[in-house]
């Protein structure tokens, strides 16, 4: 192994009582990586950093972290440290205090800690703020606190348990940049949980889309995005449209689906699809062409317009397919003078090449 | 009139307040100077006052007889008062983590005992007490664990027990409060940064309980140096304590002017220790 492993979950299953939060999972962080769990609340993303923290204990399986395994060490025992979802700062200490912390249980030298702890302080762009209580700072401020008091101990692994979920959209995107920056800079492996889809493709190295206990798939912002290996990921990720029909052959790993009678797609099929189920044919909104010169390697329906949303940088516009659920076509909005290319009530010619769609089995449609 | 108080919010807000502002008044604020008052009055033949000043009074209060009973009785409200926060925290701190079911169950089983009248509390004790023909000396004396009775009564230790008996659901309910307030994330924090469970406790949760302790520590404090009851019936009548001479004085030496001065001195005793509950409180927020 050319890298070591920063943390790794081998056969990983956590019970509570009789429902398990977490379930069969393996997974592999090469040191310093910023990796992201992506899910929908309840997915068992924090349990699993509980799990790697020590504030919880496997029920089956094991973790190393560093390459050891972790056994029943308890948190203090771990060579990480964890950015609350809520930042958890003392309200009876003030930010030096605060930062300092960690360094005056581990005995850490006066000298040593105070330097340590300016060092942090500058690190987050708090120098000056070290007299304040955590009541006196603004939430971007006491964020920056929480983060400072987990690096100044200078941990193998940095947990980060949804740290940016309270504070608002501008200063959020804000932060994500920064911590994004500051990892590279201080090179430590960070494990960041969160269920918002874009700061995880802002940011993260890899990540470990999960659902219901289970990890569904792994890996870079590209590969989660364009190539989902489930209906799940490619609903979670981002915005996505779904047709169902019958498929009426596999061949060369692309399937025909038809949708109706007379109307048939080709998309590449997930390896369960067969011929004779039914299977919902994914696509993404920005990968669609409206009333382009036909091509054989695309697909083409013929649908009616019944919404046009501007929002700025895109339109949308929302296209209906016989009784199919809605549709959406993302136009970009190169030029100002383009309006829209159609008003609700046009029949229009809706296309997708064949690559960047997905066939996947239809949900309890499996053997 | 009621269309005055429609049109105006702050004097209807006066309006609400104004009964209960009006028995403050007459049954706590007079009386209260009615007392500081008779403490710098000639004390009359058979009670009462005689209207002439003097500072007589707190000259006798300070003698060296008094000074010994009060510090006596601030050793017994502070030894209580420490007692009951020693046996109470750890208590109060089990309750406050149960599951919210279990929580109410146990409150409840700590506040029943305490529907019967205080008095007949200490009656109890008194009959367990006892050193002759008391329930515990008796016990023990018969299953042969002890040859003479054991000294239970009539002593600090009877007053003490009987107290801290008296006063611990006082200690226990601020407490609890203040550590259910605790946000547990904290105590987590303070583990993932290294702290023992002795750390932890030392450096997160004890500070942030402390206006707990402070708000507890005042409602056993006070009554305790009041008390008198509690040391008539177990201390046998010899362990006084400050309660007992005042007490004495109004009733039995119908000296109302000197138990007036030695009220006075005990109410600025317990006006120091609010002052400082509220200096701990402030340094919290």
């Amino acid at each position: 192994m050319a890298q070591e492993c920063a943390v790794e979950l081998r056969q990983v299953t956590k019970r509570f009582a009789d429902v398990a939060a977490v379930r069969h999972m393996s997974l592999e962080v090469p040191d310093g990586e910023f990796f992201s769990l992506l899910g929908p609340s309840g997915c068992g993303k924090t349990t699993t950093l509980r799990l790697i923290g020590g504030f919880e204990i496997p029920t089956e399986g094991e973790i190393c972290i560093g390459g050891e395994p972790q056994g029943y060490k308890p948190p203090y025992q771990r060579p990480v440290n964890t950015v609350f979802q809520n930042y958890a700062l003392f309200p009876h200490m003030n930010v030096y205090e605060n930062v300092a912390f960690g360094l005056q249980m581990q005995k850490v030298p006066i000298d040593e800690a105070r330097r340590r702890v300016a060092e942090a302080l500058e690190m987050v762009r708090l120098s000056g703020l070290d007299k304040r209580r955590p009541n006196q700072l603004s939430g971007g401020q006491q964020q920056r606190v929480a983060l400072a008091r987990a690096l100044v101990n200078h941990p193998k692994v940095l947990l980060l348990d949804e740290p940016l979920g309270a504070l608002d959209l501008k200063l959020r995107k804000a932060m994500q940049l920064e911590l994004k920056a500051l990892q590279e800079r201080v090179g430590i492996t960070f494990v960041y949980v969160t269920h918002d889809q874009e700061e995880a493709l802002t940011m993260s190295d890899r990540i470990g889309v999960m659902c219901q206990g289970e990890l569904l798939q792994v890996g870079t912002a590209l590969e989660v995005y364009e190539s989902p290996q489930s209906r799940f990921v490619a609903d979670f990720i981002g915005d996505s449209n779904y047709l169902a029909g019958d498929v009426l052959s596999v061949d060369q790993g692309v399937a025909e689906v038809a949708l109706a009678p007379d109307v048939r797609v080709r998309a590449p099929a997930a390896p369960d699809v067969r011929q004779g189920k039914r299977a919902s044919v994914t696509f993404r909104p920005e990968k669609m062409h409206i009333n382009a010169a036909p091509d054989p390697s695309s697909n083409q329906l013929t649908c009616v317009i019944t919404d046009v949303v501007y929002t700025g940088s895109t339109t949308t516009y929302v296209v209906a397919f016989r009784d199919a659920p809605r549709i959406m076509v993302r136009q970009i909005n190169e030029e100002v003078s383009v309006g829209a290319v159609a008003s609700p009530g046009d029949q229009v010619t809706i296309s997708w090449p064949v690559g960047v769609s997905k066939a996947f089995l239809e949900e309890g449609a499996g053997d | 009139m009621i269309e005055a108080l429609r049109r105006r919010p702050g004097l209807r807000a006066g309006a609400l307040i104004l009964p209960a502002t009006a028995f403050l008044v007459v049954f706590f604020v007079a009386p209260l100077f009615i007392v500081l008052a008779y403490s710098f009055l000639e004390r009359g033949t058979y009670g009462g006052v005689v209207w002439a000043f003097t500072l007589e009074n707190f000259r006798r209060a300070f003698d060296p007889l008094y000074l010994r009973t009060f510090l006596r009785s601030a050793y017994i409200a502070g030894a209580t008062t420490l007692l009951t926060l020693v046996l109470g925290y750890p208590f109060a701190y089990f309750i406050a983590t149960r599951r919210p079911q279990t929580r109410n169950v146990l409150l409840l089983a700590l506040m029943i005992p305490f529907w019967t009248n205080f008095l007949i509390r200490t009656y109890a004790w008194l009959t367990i007490l006892r050193t002759n023909t008391g329930l515990l000396n008796a016990a023990l004396l018969s299953l042969g664990l002890i040859r003479e009775p054991l000294p239970l009564f009539g002593n600090d230790f009877a007053i003490l027990l009987g107290l801290v008996y008296g006063w611990f659901p006082d200690m226990v309910l601020p407490l609890f409060a203040a550590i259910s307030r605790l946000d547990p994330s904290l105590l987590e924090a303070a583990r993932d940064l290294y702290a023992s469970n002795r750390q932890v406790f030392l450096r997160v949760v004890w500070p942030l309980t402390l206006p707990g302790v402070a708000a507890g520590s005042i409602l056993v404090f006070i009554p305790s140096l009041g008390a008198f009851i509690t040391p008539t019936l177990l201390g046998g009548g010899r362990s006084l304590m400050i309660g007992n001479i005042i007490n004495n004085q109004f009733l039995a030496a119908h000296d109302w002017p000197f138990g007036a001065a030695l009220s006075t001195i005990m109410i600025g005793i317990m006006l120091l220790a609010t002052i400082g509950y509220l200096r701990i409180v402030r340094r919290q927020a």
